[in-house]
C-alpha cells in the first residue's frame, strides 16, 4: 500500500454560521492523481485553500505527507504542497516572468530576501517544464490567460514541492492552452511523481485526466472513486442535479458526457 | 540584470543633492566661510545651526516618508494607498490641533504637546485601517480608499470645529501646522527622527521578499509560505513608527509617499530588494530638493515644504487615477 501524501479527516468549515464543508475525509496516496468536482458552491476550491492554511477556522484533521498541518509553519508547509489558484485572482505591479516564477523559491530563502543554492536549478527546471523561458523578460500583464497560467503553474513548480494543488488550472483556456497544461500536469507525475490535487467544475477534464475523483455537493462528499467509473448518469446526475448523455469516444473508447441543454433535450 | 546599472545613479544623486542642499539659499555661502568661520560670522551660523539640520531633516523625513508609502502600497497592491491617503494626515493634524488647544508646556523626552499629540493622531489612524483589514478580511482596497476619505473628512470637520472654538493666535498655530514645514534649529530633530527611520527600514528590508508576495496577492503569498498575518502586523508597526515620528515633527507633508515610490517602480521595476533602497534614496533627495525650492523661490521669504509637496502631489494623484491599472493605477 502507497504512502498517503495527504489525509483528510472529517474536515469541517462553517463560515457566518453557514456550512461549507461537512465532514469531508479523503485519503490522497503519494503520486495519485485526483480531480475534485462538484457544482459551483460546493467547496471545492474552500477544501484547497484549507489544505493550504489561506483559509482557517475549519475542524478535523489534515495530515500531510503524515505531519499535521494545523502545526506547520506556513514556511515548512510551502516546503510540501504548492498551490495554483484560480486564473485572474492575482494583480499587483508589473512583474517579470522570471521574477515571478523566482517568488516561488520564497520558502527556501533567507531575510532580505537571500536566496538558496538550489535557487538557480529549480527555477530554470520548472520553466523549461512548463515551457515559459521565452516569456522570461516579458512582464505579467502583457501575457495571455493561458500564457499566465503557466507562468504561475511554473511558479508553484519552482516551489520544490511534491504536493501541487490546483484551482481550476485549465478553467478560461483555450483548446490549446488547456491541452498543453494537462501534458504538464501529466508528464510531472508520471516522470516526478508527483501529487496533483486539481479541482475543475468540469467532468470530462476529470475523465480526460484519469486516475482518482472526488465529488463534493453542498460541502459533503457525494462521491470518490477512480475517474474510469465515473461515467454513470446516476452518479453524475446525483453530484451535479442536471441529467447527463454519455457518449463514447470512438478513438479511446473513453465514455464522455454531453450536457443536456434546452436544444438537445430529448 | 538590467535595472542594477540605476543603483549607481540613485546613490550618488541622493549624496548629491543632499550635499549641495545646504549651500543653496537666500545667502550664498563659501567653504571657506563654513570651514573656517570668523566670530560669530552669521553665514555659517545659518550653515551650521540651521539650514544643515533642516537638509538632514528633510532627507531623512523624506527618506521615511517614502519608505512607508512603498510598504503600504505593496501590502493593499495599489499606488494610491498609502498611509496619507489613508488618513493619517488627517489623524496627525487633529492631534496636533488637540494639542495645540490643550498647550500643555510639560515636554515628554523634548516633544511639546503638539508633536505628541500629532504622533498620537497619526498612530491612531494606522491603527484604524489595521483594525479594518483585521475586522474584515475581503475588505478590497477600493473599500478602504473610501473609508480613507470617510476618515478624512470626519477628523477634518473636528479640525475645524477645534479651530473655530480656538482664539486667533491657536487657530494662526493650528493652520501653520497643517501646512508642514521642516523649520527648526540645531540637530535634536534629525537626531531624534534617524533611529525611527532607520529601524523602520530596515525591518521593512528584511521583509523584501514577503513585500514581493502580497503584492502579486494575499493568498498567492500564504501559499508561498508567507505567515500573513504576522507580517501585515509588521509592516503595520514600522510603518506607524516611521510616519508617527515624522508627522509629530514634520508635520503633514503630504504626497511623498505617494509619488516617489511609484516614479521608482516605473524606473527599477516592482521587485523590493531594489526598489526599497532606490525609494529610500529618491524620497530623501526628493524632499530636500522640494524644500531647497521652498525655501529660496519666494526669497526671503520661506514656505512651508508642505504646500510645495501637496502642490505637486495633487496632480500626480490625478494622473495616477488616469493610468491603466498594469502600471500601479486603482486596480481594486
Amino acid at each position: 500500500m502507497q504512502d498517503a501524501a495527504l489525509v483528510i479527516d472529517s474536515l469541517s468549515l462553517s463560515i457566518h454560521g453557514k456550512p461549507i464543508l461537512r465532514n469531508v475525509s479523503a485519503r490522497i496516496g503519494a503520486g495519485e492523481t485526483w480531480s475534485v468536482i462538484g457544482p459551483n458552491g460546493a467547496g471545492k476550491s474552500t477544501l484547497l485553500k484549507c489544505l493550504m492554511r489561506i483559509q482557517s477556522g475549519w475542524t478535523g484533521q489534515l495530515l500531510l505527507q503524515g505531519l499535521n498541518i494545523a502545526a506547520l509553519s506556513q514556511r515548512e508547509l510551502a516546503r510540501r504542497v504548492a498551490y495554483v489558484a484560480q486564473a485572474g485572482s492575482e494583480q499587483g505591479f508589473a512583474y517579470t516572468v522570471l521574477e515571478v516564477v523566482r517568488m516561488g523559491r520564497y520558502a527556501w530563502s533567507g531575510p532580505f530576501g537571500a536566496g538558496h543554492p538550489g535557487d538557480g536549478a529549480a527555477i530554470e527546471s520548472a520553466m523549461r517544464r512548463t515551457d515559459v523561458q521565452v516569456l522570461a523578460d516579458r512582464t505579467l500583464d502583457t501575457l495571455s490567460g493561458g500564457e499566465r497560467q503557466k507562468v504561475f503553474i511554473a511558479a508553484a513548480l519552482a516551489q520544490g514541492s511534491g504536493v501541487l494543488l490546483l484551482d481550476e488550472p485549465t478553467a478560461f483556456l483555450d483548446y490549446r492552452h488547456q491541452a498543453e497544461v494537462a501534458g504538464i500536469l501529466h508528464d510531472l507525475n508520471r516522470e516526478c511523481g508527483a501529487t496533483t490535487l486539481s479541482v475543475t467544475h468540469d467532468v470530462n477534464a476529470a475523465m480526460l485526466t484519469g486516475g482518482h475523483v472526488l465529488a463534493l455537493r453542498d460541502g459533503e462528499v457525494a462521491w470518490s472513486g477512480l475517474a474510469s467509473q465515473l461515467a454513470c448518469e446516476d452518479t453524475l446526475g446525483r453530484v451535479f442535479g442536471a441529467t447527463f448523455r454519455l457518449l463514447e469516444d470512438p478513438v479511446t473508447g473513453l465514455r464522455l458526457v454531453a450536457p443536456q441543454g434546452a436544444r438537445n433535450c430529448p | 540584470m538590467k535595472s542594477c546599472a540605476w543603483m549607481y545613479l540613485f546613490v550618488p544623486g541622493s549624496l548629491a543633492v543632499l550635499m549641495a542642499a545646504p549651500f543653496i539659499g537666500g545667502h550664498g555661502v563659501s567653504l571657506e566661510a563654513i570651514l573656517h568661520p570668523a566670530n560669530d560670522d552669521p553665514l555659517a551660523m545659518i550653515f551650521w545651526k540651521i539650514r544643515l539640520p533642516r537638509v538632514f531633516l528633510a532627507w531623512i523625513a523624506g527618506a521615511g516618508l517614502a519608505v512607508a508609502g512603498m510598504a503600504f502600497q505593496a501590502m493593499f497592491r495599489n499606488a494610491l494607498a498609502t498611509p496619507f491617503t489613508l488618513g493619517v494626515s488627517s489623524g496627525a493634524s487633529l492631534g496636533a490641533a488637540v494639542g495645540v488647544r490643550l498647550g500643555w508646556r510639560p515636554a515628554l523626552l523634548g516633544l511639546s504637546s503638539v508633536n505628541l499629540g500629532a504622533m498620537a493622531g497619526a498612530v491612531l489612524a494606522i491603527a484604524t485601517v489595521y483594525g479594518l483589514t483585521r475586522l474584515k478580511r475581503d475588505c478590497t482596497t477600493g473599500a478602504m480608499l473610501l473609508a480613507g476619505v470617510a476618515v478624512n473628512f470626519f477628523f477634518s470637520s473636528l479640525i475645524l470645529l477645534l479651530q473655530y472654538t480656538a482664539d486667533f493666535y491657536d487657530t494662526f498655530r493650528i493652520l501653520r501646522w497643517l501646512m508642514g514645514g521642516l523649520q527648526m534649529v540645531g540637530f535634536d530633530a534629525p537626531l531624534r527622527t534617524l533611529p525611527f527611520v532607520l529601524a523602520g527600514s530596515l525591518l521593512l528590508a528584511a521583509l523584501a521578499g514577503e513585500l514581493n508576495l502580497l503584492s502579486v496577492g494575499e493568498d498567492l503569498a500564504a501559499s508561498r509560505g508567507v505567515a500573513v498575518v504576522r507580517t501585515k502586523t509588521v509592516v503595520f508597526l514600522a510603518v506607524s513608527c516611521m510616519v508617527g515620528v515624522i508627522v509629530s515633527i514634520c508635520g503633514p507633508v503630504g504626497f511623498v509617499g505617494l509619488m516617489c515610490p511609484h516614479i521608482c517602480r516605473l524606473i527599477v521595476g516592482p521587485d523590493h530588494r531594489r526598489l526599497l533602497p532606490a525609494t529610500l534614496l529618491f524620497g530623501g533627495a526628493f524632499l530636500v530638493a522640494c524644500d531647497t525650492v521652498a525655501r529660496t523661490i519666494f526669497a526671503p521669504t520661506e514656505l512651508p515644504v508642505g504646500i510645495f509637496t501637496s502642490l505637486l502631489g495633487g496632480p500626480f494623484f490625478l494622473w495616477l487615477l488616469l493610468q491603466p491599472p498594469k502600471s500601479g493605477g486603482l486596480t481594486a
